[in-house]
């Protein structure tokens, strides 16, 4: 037990690596095997991080179960692994997510192997940036991940995925790489990559010249750096133009991991890394912050209602969705110290879970459908309610929680938001009020053109009728419904850890 | 005293033996090619035994010098004479002319000479002791035009040069009043001779001795000569030959030219220039292999300049160090080139299409050879001209040094380029395997041990350079 | 006494090269299994000596031998490896061993890969060049480094003309000797001069490494033969804008012949210009490090844009290693700890990377007889260890994290930032088009659309050599990439010494 809890999050972090080099091993024919094998080994990530759940002690100051391996002894980098309130949410949504993901891959029969190694890997990738503290290790994950989810759209995705993979990679690449400058700016000052270090000595930094400018510009200019590449992956518009492009073409499990959980690396960069380092910055420039927020909210909503195609407009939703964690965080720097800050923050952080669990869902339900009828074009479904009726009431329950209902999760973490930041920044916040009205009508739109109106024929009948979903399917959904409705109702089992850690740490 | 000139007396000995017995042996197998080698063998084993000089000193009333330098370039000329008896038995029309290995014995013996005179009448008279035979050699072959050219060719200019030489001879003892090239130093070193008339006798003397060792502008005799002449006999012109030239320079310039009050150095380092460039850019466009190796051998005398405008110990050693090198490479070059010429019918330069295939051993041997030309390790070529270079870097010429290097990559590249169509050009209809080269016994021989020269110069160099070195001292001791 | 393992190493492939010439034509496999015995030799005792260095922490020259050799001008056969030299070593009998087994190859089905016409000579003069570079990367000795990097030089030029792609193998074959050669000639120049000077300064005539670092020559004279002498060396390591002859030569030669040049040759024109050019004259380094890192720089972008509108398969490759080579004479430049310590890194990563490279287009040229981008397609079905080799090469190349292109190309760019941080975001582009290219590449010839020449012709999968050699070379990629720590260190003491001679700068 001492060694597990000395070693809980090297084990969560290479569990599923691990199991992807065993993986190499199998024969790649079995592919019973291979599914159940990747889908129970998922598991056990899972449950270390609920054993770290419960083993976590919100109340104490600073990162918990700490370890510390050398890493890059030459550049003072180690691997630096600790967990406080914040990543403890997002690595429980990260192991909570990949084995529904792999369950609900269970449908791919095309070199199913590969697929599944890399999807272990893409869980390493992202629990590692989560589970980070050093910049160098954090940047090292950041990047990692990319490369199994590339492939995955690259391979696995439908018809225009080569484009979609290669405009996510380079977009993302791309983003990252004022980051990188930066990353390797702060490693050249301080000699140490290690967080806690640099959020001292690089706020300790205000005054004097660095490379022949003043430090605040120089600051200034690594801050947009940090932020453009966060707000790629958020994605924050005008940067979102990857996003719907590759949650599209992706295969079903790829996108549940793309929303559920890859977009919120963006946003937990902004509170790991661009408030603690900058305040002052963000401070200054948190009202363009929300600027964009605002325009992530209000375009995203309109974006989607345009949509026909079903998956698409489940894309821009994460556009919209996300926007108000970015609202919230904008508040928080705008306010830092205050109670509508933390109030703001506390939103924004149950924003992101909440909204891996729906969007999540919503890609998965999505995929349901595409897999029986080849088809996402909204205009071809319909009424299809009482064909399926299971698969009906899933849909709407999963799409209410995306709405915003009172009762289920969406509105708990939204409210919070939009309570911090009102106080804050009045007119964004009323702006945004207004784009979740358009949230309600193109989700409307969606439940009525596939579920409801005039039932298409072709559905109904002989080869192409529609089944419902298999109990595998709702075993899928069910983890993600019960969540909802729990944070829904009781959300304070959540927001204890989040508020503990939003407490200490702004 | 008669230790001095051992060599030279066994050579005559033997020439003499050939002489008498030769005449019994007529239309029978190429005996006196094997007796010539072998008595040449036998020659330097018996010097190296008894004929090693321990200091050095004078004989013959100063005439000749008895020192390391005179001994090291005598063996080098006695190896090549050897080896160039094997080659000339590959080749039917020498094989059987005894009278062929009696001039290059006599060759050799004027060579010898030029290595240790040290007196002015010496000196032309081994000059000319050499050249006479080597006229009638390259002229051998008197049914073919081409050799008739170059006999005749090369007596014309070589006596139109050695007669401004002797005019220039002249005029240095008529001025100095004596012909020991020692006394010439002291007098000029003391001032008793007026520097204006250095320059017009040095000038004089240049020219003749720039003929031998075909130093530009007085090279254009080369390439015909070479090309004309019997291939076995071009071998040995283009080394032997050039290396007596140079001992003969060095000693000279050394000695009767003290280099402090005559600056003959900067007047040398022009000629290397000019030498190189010609040498090499002159070889770029050439297609015949023997014209080309003549070029290119026009170009060496230019490196080996270098060193000599060095007037350094290290500047001599690597000389003498290059002319050892260059003697093997060049005479294992023409050895291959008769060897194949004797089966192609040609040497041209498509005529070797295909060699590899045929026979990969000479192809490999014609590789080793010619990269050591162009300078490549780990053959000898590449240490004698980074030696060379040390030295002109040392003596403060990295202008010249430069132009030596510019001129390298120009020479590398011709030399390449022959090797493309050794292993990479095919013979028509790509038939090579019905068409394999045999070698004779003594061409295998000579030319095995050339080439395991060649490498063993380039690899374990410092036996080779410490002779060089002892030779070169020897030029600076009183 | 130690045991001779630098020699051994050194003298190991000359002497394969002669047995395998003695060996009858005929008897091809024969000859390929004294040539990877010979390789396999090599493979491991350079690991020997990688690991011992490694694992017993040493600092300092290494593994020294000394035999004089020519006393009289202070030349002696003396090796020795350190932190830099010691990883380029074990690089070096990586790609020897690797190039081998995929010169290996297979003649069946219309298929003809790997060498099969002569490969007697071939295995010959391969071996030469690697004695050559071996001798190179170990030699303690001025005079020994130049005559080991000519003897790595001049095979080439046959390795190429003799082996190489029909279409321009005599072009490419000469222009690269001749480029080649006329660096290192003119470097040869300034060593002599070096050599000469010292031997003015301390009155010892030597041409050891270890004395002439100590020779204190004057400022005067490393501004005047700083950067002939690096430039020299340099044209070897592909510098702008003396790279022409890299792509063309790369593109020429056959598969092995291109992964030991990429591979490992172009790190010894890097090598030897900064243990001749940066340690022996560093305040001339200092003098001239911003033209060099200007170079680099266009080195590094503008390779990468070159090699992005390429559609040749191999000359991609060819421009994207004159863009990473730009990126080890930029750690170069900067002279500092990280820039130094990612060059030295680079040198290794990229070796490894390009080999894997080269050695995955030569299959796929060997079995669908075209390199033109558009033509190819599918090919990860067939082979699918070439595809999957030739993705994390890519990963490598765009500077992945968790591969090894990264933990070289991190702490260059820090080097860079602590010179001039405008460089840096300049050449910070090049990822994004790397990334760029890589994965275009990866798309149009493994995946997509299944080509012609895979519907009309039988292309089988590579052999099993050929699968180990690309799981050999990936190894490397991966193993170092996710832990630096295994050679990080050693190049870092490598550096520290480089800086000790800088000045402690």
């Amino acid at each position: 037990m001492d060694f597990l809890n000395a070693h809980l999050l090297s084990l969560i972090l290479f569990f599923p690596t691990l199991a992807a080099l065993v993986m190499l091993f199998l024969p790649s024919k079995r592919v019973g095997l291979l599914r159940w094998y990747a889908f129970l080994v998922s598991l056990v990530p899972l449950a270390l991080s609920i054993l770290l759940w419960f083993q976590f002690d919100p109340s104490r100051e600073g990162f918990q179960f700490e370890e510390r391996y050398i890493w890059y002894a030459a550049l003072h980098s180690s691997l630096h692994l600790g967990v406080d309130g914040l990543s403890l949410t997002m690595v429980l949504l990260t192991t909570l997510l990949t084995p529904l993901a792999i369950l609900a891959s269970f449908s791919i029969t095309d070199r199913v192997k590969a697929y599944m190694i890399l999807f272990l890997l893409l869980e390493t990738g992202m629990l590692g940036v989560f589970l980070a503290l050093d910049l160098l290790i954090f940047f090292v994950f950041w990047e990692v991940g990319l490369v199994p989810m590339y492939f995955l759209i690259n391979q696995w995705g439908s018809a225009n995925r080569d484009y979609a993979s290669l405009k996510f990679m380079i977009y993302t690449m791309g983003g990252s790489l004022g980051l990188l400058l930066s990353i390797q700016l702060l490693g050249v000052l301080f000699q140490t990559y290690d967080l806690p270090e640099l959020y001292k000595a690089w706020n300790a930094l205000t005054e004097g010249t660095l490379l022949g400018m003043s430090v605040s510009t120089v600051k200034t200019i690594a801050f947009w750096a940090f932020v453009i590449a966060f707000a790629i992956k958020v994605p924050v518009w005008p940067f979102h133009t990857w996003l719907p492009d590759a949650h599209t073409e992706a295969p079903t499990a790829g996108s549940m991991i793309l929303a559920g959980v890859l977009l919120k690396l963006g946003a937990y960069g902004f509170l790991r890394l661009v408030l603690p380092l900058y305040p002052l910055e963000a401070r200054m420039y948190a009202g363009a912050l929300a600027l964009l927020a605002t325009a992530a909210i209000v375009f995203g909503a309109f974006g989607s209602y345009a949509q026909n195609d079903f998956k698409r407009l489940v894309a821009y939703s994460s556009v919209n969705h996300m926007g108000f964690v970015v609202l919230g965080i904008a508040a928080a720097a705008l306010a830092a110290g205050t109670a509508d800050a933390r109030i703001a923050l506390n939103g924004a952080i149950l924003q992101m879970f909440n909204h891996g669990l729906s969007a999540a869902g919503m890609f998965f339900l999505v995929g349901v459908i595409y897999e029986r009828t080849h088809t996402r074009n909204l205009n071809e479904l319909g009424g299809l309610f009482p064909l399926v009726p299971v698969y009906g009431g899933i849909l709407i329950f999963t799409s209410m929680a995306s709405l915003g209902l009172p009762g289920l999760n969406g509105f708990v973490s939204e409210f919070l938001v939009v309570r911090g930041a009102y106080p804050v920044l009045t007119s964004y916040t009323a702006i945004s009020m207004l784009g979740l009205l358009f949230t309600g009508a193109y989700i409307l739109k969606a439940i009525r053109q596939v579920l409801h109106g005039p039932l298409n024929e072709h559905w109904a009948h002989g080869e192409h009728r529609l089944t419902e979903m298999t109990p595998r399917e709702i075993v899928v959904m069910a983890p993600l419904m019960a969540l909802i409705l729990l944070i829904g109702v009781w959300p304070s089992w959540i927001l204890k850890v989040i508020n503990e850690a939003v407490m200490r740490l702004f | 005293m008669l230790l001095a000139i051992l060599p030279e007396l066994l050579l005559l000995v033997l020439a003499l033996l050939l002489f008498i017995v030769e005449p019994f042996w007529k239309g029978e197998r190429p005996r006196s090619g094997w007796v010539t080698f072998y008595g040449l063998l036998l020659i330097m084993i018996v010097s190296l035994i008894f004929g090693t000089p321990r200091a050095s000193q004078e004989a013959f009333g100063g005439m000749i010098r008895f020192d390391w330098f005179a001994f090291l370039f005598k063996m080098l000329f006695l190896f090549g004479a050897a080896l160039t008896a094997l080659f000339f038995m590959d080749h039917p029309l020498l094989s059987k002319r005894g009278e062929a290995y009696l001039l290059l014995l006599a060759a050799t013996l004027g060579m010898c000479l030029m290595a240790s005179a040290s007196d002015l009448v010496m000196l032309y008279l081994a000059i000319e002791t050499t050249s006479i035979p080597l006229y009638v050699l390259a002229g051998f072959f008197l049914n073919e035009q081409d050799s008739t050219e170059a006999g005749f060719k090369y007596l014309f200019f070589g006596a139109l040069t050695s007669a401004v030489m002797l005019y220039g001879l002249s005029l240095l003892f008529g001025l100095a009043g004596t012909t020991a090239l020692a006394a010439l130093g002291e007098k000029f070193a003391s001032g008793q001779l007026s520097l204006q008339v250095a320059w017009g006798i040095l000038a004089l003397v240049t020219v003749g001795l720039a003929f031998k060792v075909s130093v530009a502008p007085f090279h254009f005799w080369a390439p015909d000569v070479y090309q004309g002449a019997p291939t076995a006999v071009t071998g040995f012109l283009s080394t032997a030959s050039k290396a007596a030239g140079f001992a003969v320079l060095l000693r000279l310039f050394l000695m009767a030219f003290p280099s402090a009050q005559i600056p003959w150095p900067l007047l040398l380092a022009i000629l290397a220039a000019l030498t190189m460039t010609i040498g090499n850019l002159l070889a770029l466009p050439q297609t015949n292999l023997k014209r080309l190796l003549a070029y290119s051998s026009i170009a060496h005398a230019g490196y080996i300049l270098i060193g000599v405008v060095a007037a350094t110990e290290l500047g001599m050693t690597s000389v003498i160090f290059y002319l050892i090198v260059y003697l093997l490479t060049n005479l294992a070059a023409f050895g291959i080139l008769m060897a194949l010429g004797k089966v192609l019918g040609s040497d041209e330069v498509t005529a070797y299409n295909g060699l590899s295939r045929r026979s990969p051993w000479l192809a490999l041997a014609m590789l080793v050879a010619f990269l050591s030309l162009a300078g490549m390790p780990p053959f000898g070529g590449f240490v004698a001209k980074v030696f060379v270079f040390a030295a002109g870097v040392e003596a403060g010429y990295i202008w010249l040094v430069f132009v030596g290097v510019l001129n390298s990559i120009v020479g590398l590249y011709y030399y390449l380029n022959v090797m493309k169509y050794v292993y990479l050009y095919r013979m028509p209809g790509e038939e090579e395997k019905k068409h394999p080269i045999q070698l004779s016994q003594a061409t295998a021989w000579g030319l095995g041990v050339l080439i395991l020269g060649v490498i063993l110069l380039g690899t374990v160099f410092a036996p080779w350079f410490a002779f060089s070195s002892q030779a070169a001292q020897a030029m600076f001791l009183p | 006494m130690q045991f001779p393992f630098l020699s051994v190493i050194v003298f190991t492939p000359l002497v394969a090269a002669l047995i395998i010439l003695m060996l009858p034509a005929r008897r091809k496999d024969l000859v390929r299994s004294v040539a990877l015995a010979a390789a396999t030799l090599d493979l491991i005792l350079s690991a020997w000596v990688y690991l011992t260095y490694l694992l017993q922490g040493l600092d300092g020259y290494q593994f020294v031998e000394q035999y004089s050799w020519l006393p009289t001008l202070g030349i002696s056969l003396h090796f020795g490896v350190d932190g830099m030299s010691t990883p380029l070593i074990l690089l070096t009998g990586i790609v020897m061993f690797t190039g081998v087994l995929i010169s290996w190859g297979e003649e069946r089905n219309g298929v003809s890969a790997g060498i099969q016409d002569r490969p007697r000579e071939f295995f010959a003069f391969l071996f030469i060049l690697a004695s050559g570079v071996f001798g190179v990367f170990a030699s303690l000795d001025l005079f020994m480094l130049f005559f080991f990097y000519e003897i790595a030089v001049f095979p080439m030029y046959l390795l190429i003309v003799i082996w190489g792609w029909v279409v321009t193998r005599e072009y490419a074959a000469m222009k690269l000797t001749l480029y080649l050669f006329v660096g290192s000639v003119i470097s040869l120049v300034g060593a002599l001069a070096m050599v000469w000077t010292a031997y003015q300064n301390t009155g010892v005539l030597s041409f050891d490494l270890l004395h002439l670092e100590q020779a204190g020559f004057s400022a005067e004279f490393q501004r005047l033969w700083f950067l002939p002498v690096f430039l020299g060396f340099a044209v070897l390591g592909g510098i702008w804008p003396f790279h022409n002859w890299s792509p063309d030569g790369h593109v020429a030669a056959p598969t092995a012949v291109s992964m030991f040049h990429a591979g490992v040759l172009m790190k010894l024109g890097a090598f030897a210009a900064l243990r001749v050019g940066i340690m022996l004259m560093p305040q001339g380094a200092k003098e001239w490090s911003w033209l060099i890192l200007g170079l680099a720089t266009v080195n590094v972008v503008y390779g990468a844009f070159i090699a992005f509108v390429q559609t040749d398969f191999k000359y991609v490759i060819g421009f994207s290693s004159v863009s990473h080579m730009g990126l080890v004479m930029m750690g170069f430049a900067t002279l500092s700890r990280e820039g130094l310590l990612g060059a030295g890194l680079q040198m290794f990563s990229h070796g490894v990377m390009t080999a894997l490279f080269f050695a995955v287009v030569g299959m796929v040229y060997d079995r669908a007889h075209t390199r033109h981008i558009p033509d190819l397609g599918g090919f990860a079905k067939v082979m699918p260890y070439p595809a999957i080799g030739f993705i994390i090469g890519g990963l490598v190349s765009m500077g992945m994290p968790g591969f090894s292109g990264f933990i070289a190309e991190f702490p260059i760019f820090m080097g860079v930032w602590k010179t001039q941080w405008l460089i840096a975001v300049i050449a910070a582009v090049s990822i994004v088009v790397t990334a760029s290219y890589i994965l275009i590449i990866v798309r149009r010839v493994f995946f997509g659309e299944a080509s012609e020449v895979l519907l009309h012709h039988h292309v089988g999968d590579v052999t099993p050599l050929d699968k180990l050699a690309i799981v050999t070379l990936c190894a490397f990629m991966v193993g170092l990439g996710l832990f630096p720590g295994l050679m990080a260190p050693m190049v870092g003491r490598g550096v520290d010494y480089i800086l000790h001679l800088l000045g402690g700068a």
